[in-house]
């Protein structure tokens, strides 16, 4: 009969190990960026989640094996070995209920109020950095349309410049995009740098983002939007510095420029 | 009619016990011309209405638990089409590519992958879980684990389980719809629910998606009254509320939730039904344009639809979770031979679960685009949510702690409920931190958590409240050896499938995509392999649940038969026959104790029944915890 605490324990050990495992596995632990030094995330508000879900991490941690250390104790030393042994007739302690309503109460507040920090430093307007937007970005069925502002660095206007499912910005500096939906709800997710905020149909909303790491990254969406919804993947270019960025806005400006000909050419060959 | 008559007397019954109890103190029931023991009417003989339009609360129990194990068995399959799809990415699927889709090469069109998931959501949630926990225990148990004949409302009861049927049939339209079943996942966001071309599912599966949970949900507010009114008005003479068994605590709080929840949703599904069939703009902003569809007036909040769901469905949460608490803590201090630890504070658990359940539904919503400053404001809520339940957690090992534990299936299944809930508690501590929450948001972190949850708590009190209460409910045993294979498979493969989803999700892999492989970063060997691993253990958990079928049908006919107690446990309905006869108990019972005395000193047997007077020896009980 006791022996089925070593089924208990065998889940609680496999718990702990698949965890302990995923710290050291690329694939496993929390994406990393484009240098594949998986553990340091590349973004300031990828440090800060990440190293509080490590907080997190330790507190649930020793939790869940001091529970289970409870019940698999528990399952092996009281279950009915037959012999004439009786339970204990007892209804239960203020002290210990008093006990473990405090200390859980505390740390849970705790846990929160540590977030609040990283809560408001990435998506509160009052304490984003003041620049300029990189981009408007539209999720529609099923790509992502980013509009870049240009050489006139105003949104809406002629010279601005329209791409699809690509995104560029500049290495350690901070990025300011206006995310909007065309069609339903979608969700911009950078799982590199720890970034996600839905796509909302009538309201648009400011997303700001950094990356100490220059090279390739995808942008995700991660909010179901229909029957394509899997593959509404975006490119993600970051530049080594501002001259980078704006010899390739430069030449995408011209490249642009070539296909509205082209598109003219096209009607006149016709 | 003699059911009319039935019914007629029967509420009046209701009101005389009600008056009774209503003072505290029941008088003497077996004499006077207007007690309990004259309104025992004759059982219908009509076949039709005995088993199938009946008013008796055990008939209509049962008949949630075999429409609840159907649509088990259909969400489970849809569950494993979702496997096999992420395991192996549009690679023929056994049987569905044969008969569905020849003529696309054998390959699934990526929009059946969110029918399938859409479904699968949908029809545990609304079709297995609530109907099981709070259909069929909540009707089988609640009159008799309170010492009472029927429900308070007996044909309101059978027209609750009657508006399921009308459910299910919108349910199959929505497969056989133009476009096929819905396809906005179990939550149907606008405006991909809303607008007709969306999505193929949107064309007219979504419309009947809505008429089927309308008539669910209609039916679980008819219960949900019930419920109520019955735990208040219906106890036996001397069982006060303090003395209710906590399975009675679970349901009549569920009850609340549900009452004062469903609503919300029900108002929010008929919102949705008019934009969509009569061209109202309650969640469309202004000159709104899906798929180049003709733009809509406008005016809406889409937002507006993810406040009115998670209103009902974050409560769902606790509706789905809560009446399994109650079973487990029966089911463990059963078999631990030892008063529940804490009873009182159990209680006052509950109660602190179901009233912070109504000011938590913001954390669905941290990265909607919400205002982030009410995200905060959720954040704390919500971790203050995880308290309770913690609680709960410690009382269900202080009971477990210095008993005489028998471990057999329902024992089992109630300590995997209390292991595995502890898992999904603790997962639930990074969702509700909201930065933590940016991360792991929508992806399979979600997924691991809510299935620990909802597999690994609710499922599992569901099989231990099916081996704990099925002797009562057919009068025979469920065959032991089995049912212990059953739960050790379960529980490995159930682990197998589920626990890696934690890893893969915090690696950043969406839920709801039908192929992963079209991101770089989850294209590795690792994820790949993860994937495969717990696809593979999908599909061993789902045929092991063959073997609980076979002992379920089998013992039904030919188990064992069963005494009236066959656990030695001490709630009031062990102590009618098994089953138990049509209007429960001859004469109704007088309730002298707690629910959970056992191993109560100086007495010969281990248990004591409620029914059964103190000793003296025994002394006075602990009046602080319980």
């Amino acid at each position: 009969m006791r022996y089925w605490s070593f089924l208990f324990a065998l889940a609680a050990v496999f718990s702990v190990a698949v965890f302990a495992y995923s710290y050291f596995d690329p694939e496993w632990w929390l994406p990393g960026g484009p240098s594949g030094d998986f553990r340091h995330p590349v973004s300031t508000a990828g440090r800060e989640i990440d190293s509080l879900f490590s907080i997190v991490l330790w507190i649930t941690g020793i939790v869940f094996i001091g529970t289970q250390v409870v019940l698999v104790w528990a399952a092996y030393r009281y279950s009915d070995s037959g012999d004439a042994r009786k339970a204990t007739y007892f209804h239960g302690s203020q002290r210990l209920e008093v006990i473990w309503t405090i200390i859980p109460a505390a740390i849970l507040v705790f846990i929160a109020l540590y977030q609040m920090g990283t809560w408001a430093s990435v998506k509160f307007k009052s304490e984003a950095p003041k620049v300029l937007p990189l981009a408007k970005v539209t999720g529609r069925q099923f790509q992502w349309v980013i509009r870049y502002p240009g050489n006139d660095t105003k949104l809406n206007t002629s010279d601005d410049l329209v791409l699809v499912n690509d995104l560029h910005f500049v290495k350690d500096k901070p990025a300011l995009i206006h995310l909007e939906s065309g069609d339903v709800l979608h969700s911009f997710f950078l799982p590199q740098l720890r970034i996600k905020q839905d796509a909302v149909p009538g309201l648009t909303i400011p997303v700001w983002f950094d990356t100490d790491q220059a090279g390739k990254y995808e942008l995700v969406c991660a909010e179901l939007c229909g029957w394509g919804h899997y593959k509404m993947r975006g490119n993600v270019t970051v530049h080594g510095s501002q001259a980078e960025f704006d010899a390739w806005m430069q030449s995408a400006l011209q490249e642009q420029a070539r296909d509205q000909v082209a598109l003219a050419g096209g009607v006149q060959g016709r | 009619m003699s059911t009319e008559m039935d019914t007629k007397s029967h509420d009046s019954h209701g009101i005389s016990s009600s008056s009774t109890n209503g003072h505290g103190h029941g008088h003497d029931h077996g004499g006077g011309g207007h007690g309990h023991d004259d309104h025992i009417h004759a059982e219908p003989t009509n076949p039709l209405f005995k088993y199938v339009f009946s008013t008796d609360h055990k008939i209509i129990g049962i008949q949630f638990l075999f429409s609840g194990l159907i649509f088990f068995v259909l969400g489970g399959l849809l569950a494993l089409a979702v496997r096999w799809q992420l395991a192996w990415p549009w690679s023929p699927m056994p049987i569905l590519s044969k008969a569905l889709w020849a003529e696309q090469g054998f390959r699934m069109p990526p929009e059946y992958y969110n029918k399938l998931f859409t479904m699968h959501g949908t029809v545990m949630i609304f079709y297995v879980i609530i109907p099981l926990l709070t259909g069929a225990f909540g009707n089988f148990l609640i009159p008799l684990m309170i010492g009472a004949r029927d429900m308070a409302f007996p044909k309101l009861n059978m027209y609750s389980y009657w508006c399921m049927p009308p459910s299910f049939v919108a349910l199959a339209m929505s497969f056989m719809a133009d476009g096929g079943s819905a396809e906005a996942g179990w939550t149907s966001y606008p405006t991909l629910a809303n607008s007709l071309w969306s999505t193929p599912g949107s064309l007219s599966g979504q419309t009947w998606w809505l008429v089927a949970l309308l008539f669910a949900g209609v039916s679980s507010l008819m219960g949900s009254i019930n419920y109520m009114t019955t735990i208040i008005m219906l106890r036996a003479p001397g069982m006060k509320m303090f003395r209710l068994p906590m399975t009675i605590w679970a349901m009549f709080i569920t009850a609340t939730l549900q009452a004062f929840a469903l609503p919300v949703l029900t108002a929010a599904l008929i919102m949705q039904l008019l934009d969509r069939t009569v061209g109202t703009n309650f969640f469309s902003p202004a000159g709104w344009s899906v798929a180049n569809a003709p733009a809509v007036v406008g005016g809406g909040q889409t937002l507006l639809w993810q406040h009115l769901f998670w209103f009902y469905s974050h409560p769902a949460v606790y509706i789905m979770i809560l009446p399994g608490m109650g079973i487990v803590s029966d089911i463990i201090a059963t078999f631990s031979r030892k008063p529940l630890f804490g009873y009182k504070p159990m209680v006052f658990a509950i109660a602190g679960i179901a009233g912070l359940g109504f000011i938590v539904w913001g954390h669905h919503m941290f990265q909607s685009g919400m205002n982030p400053a009410l995200g905060a404001t959720f954040m704390l809520s919500t971790m203050m949510i995880a308290l309770p339940s913690a609680i709960k957690v410690f009382n269900w090992l202080g009971t477990m702690w210095g008993g005489k534990i028998t471990f057999n299936s329902a024992m089992l299944n109630a300590t995997a409920f209390v292991a595995m809930f502890i898992i999904g508690g603790l997962s639930g501590i990074f969702m509700a931190a909201t930065p933590i929450d940016m991360h792991i948001h929508d992806t399979y972190f979600i997924v691991a958590h809510i299935h620990y949850v909802l597999f690994g708590g609710s499922t599992f009190a569901i099989f231990a409240g099916i081996y704990f209460w099925f002797p009562k409910m057919f009068g025979r045993m469920m065959n032991e050896p089995l049912g212990k294979l059953h739960f050790f498979l379960t529980f490995i493969f159930f682990n197998g499938t589920f626990f890696l989803m934690h890893i893969i999700g915090m690696h950043g892999h969406p839920r709801r995509i039908a192929d992963p492989t079209v991101y770089a970063y989850l294209q590795g060997a690792g994820i790949t392999g993860m994937n495969q691993f717990m696809t593979i253990n999908a599909l061993l958990l789902g045929a092991t649940q063959i073997l609980f079928a076979a002992n379920f049908f089998w013992s039904i006919f030919a188990g064992k038969r069963a005494g009236a107690n066959p656990w030695n446990s001490n709630s009031l309905e062990w102590a009618t026959d098994s089953p138990p006869p049509y209007y429960n108990f001859a004469t109704i019972p007088h309730v002298y104790n707690a629910p959970y005395e056992y191993s109560v000193p100086g007495m010969e047997k281990d248990f004591l029944l409620q029914t059964e007077p103190r000793p003296a020896a025994a002394g006075p009980l602990d009046p602080v915890m319980s």
